[in-house]
């Protein structure tokens, strides 16, 4: 299934604004997390395990637990900072 | 009057806080809240900061905290104004107006929603200084701040 990713601030200068991913079918956030790990060394150290990553599914805040459907948006960012 | 706007403009407080209360003579109390640019962190001087969000989930999120200050406060009226995009130093960055028939009630709520609003809704900022340029880190005291109120946030985590 297709899944859209967005990236943010930080996220965005390094990966680019968004990239369409190709994931199978029952994926959670975190396993997408993993596939982008291994796109690239940019990726890897990006999105790194224990880097502060924020995400967000369908524009909403979530964990890395919850399920992918067909054409889902993701986003990755670091912790906010506005206000 | 639409009750979020996320923008490059600046805004009038006064003209903002007319329009908050126009009409409505059950208003006994309006809290206004207004970030600013500083000109320094870390003693460094800050001659530029710019603000980055992500349109669409940024004004969906500061909906939904107004309608959970709505659940916890006795509220007339809310209004947040948030700029994006490339701020100097002193300029305006955030406005939380709250309207409501008695203080106590307005000053709490416009407290939550400047707390909720700093830890859960997409904003960045990046400082330009005399040293370069660097992405803001969040702050814990941020997260502590909602904590207040029962609620959890990992932001700055």
């Amino acid at each position: 299934m297709k899944v859209q990713v967005r990236y943010f601030a930080s996220l965005r200068e390094g990966l680019g604004a968004a990239e369409a991913v190709d994931m199978p079918p029952g994926s959670t956030v975190g396993q997408l997390r993993d596939a982008l790990l291994a796109r690239s060394e940019r990726h890897a150290e990006l999105l790194a395990r224990g880097r502060a990553v924020r995400c967000a599914l369908a524009q909403t805040l979530c964990d890395e637990g919850q399920a992918l459907a067909e054409g889902a948006e993701v986003a990755f960012f670091p912790p906010v900072t506005g206000g | 009057m639409a009750r979020v706007s996320v923008q490059q403009a600046d805004f009038d407080l006064s003209a903002e806080v007319d329009a908050l209360r126009a009409g409505d003579g059950g208003v006994g109390a309006v809290v206004a809240f207004v970030g600013t640019v500083r000109d320094r962190g870390d003693g460094k001087a800050i001659s530029a900061m710019e603000l980055e969000h992500y349109p669409g989930m940024t004004e969906a999120a500061i909906e939904a905290m107004i309608d959970e200050a709505g659940r916890r406060f006795e509220l007339r009226a809310v209004r947040v104004v948030h700029r994006v995009g490339r701020l100097q130093a002193l300029d305006q960055i955030v406005l939380v107006a709250v309207s409501s028939a008695h203080r106590g009630q307005a000053f709490q709520a416009c407290e939550f929603l400047m707390d909720y609003l700093k830890t859960q809704a997409p904003f960045w900022k990046k400082e330009h200084t005399s040293e370069g340029a660097h992405w803001v880190d969040a702050r814990v005291a941020d997260d502590e701040a909602l904590a207040r109120w029962g609620l959890r946030s990992d932001n700055a985590g």
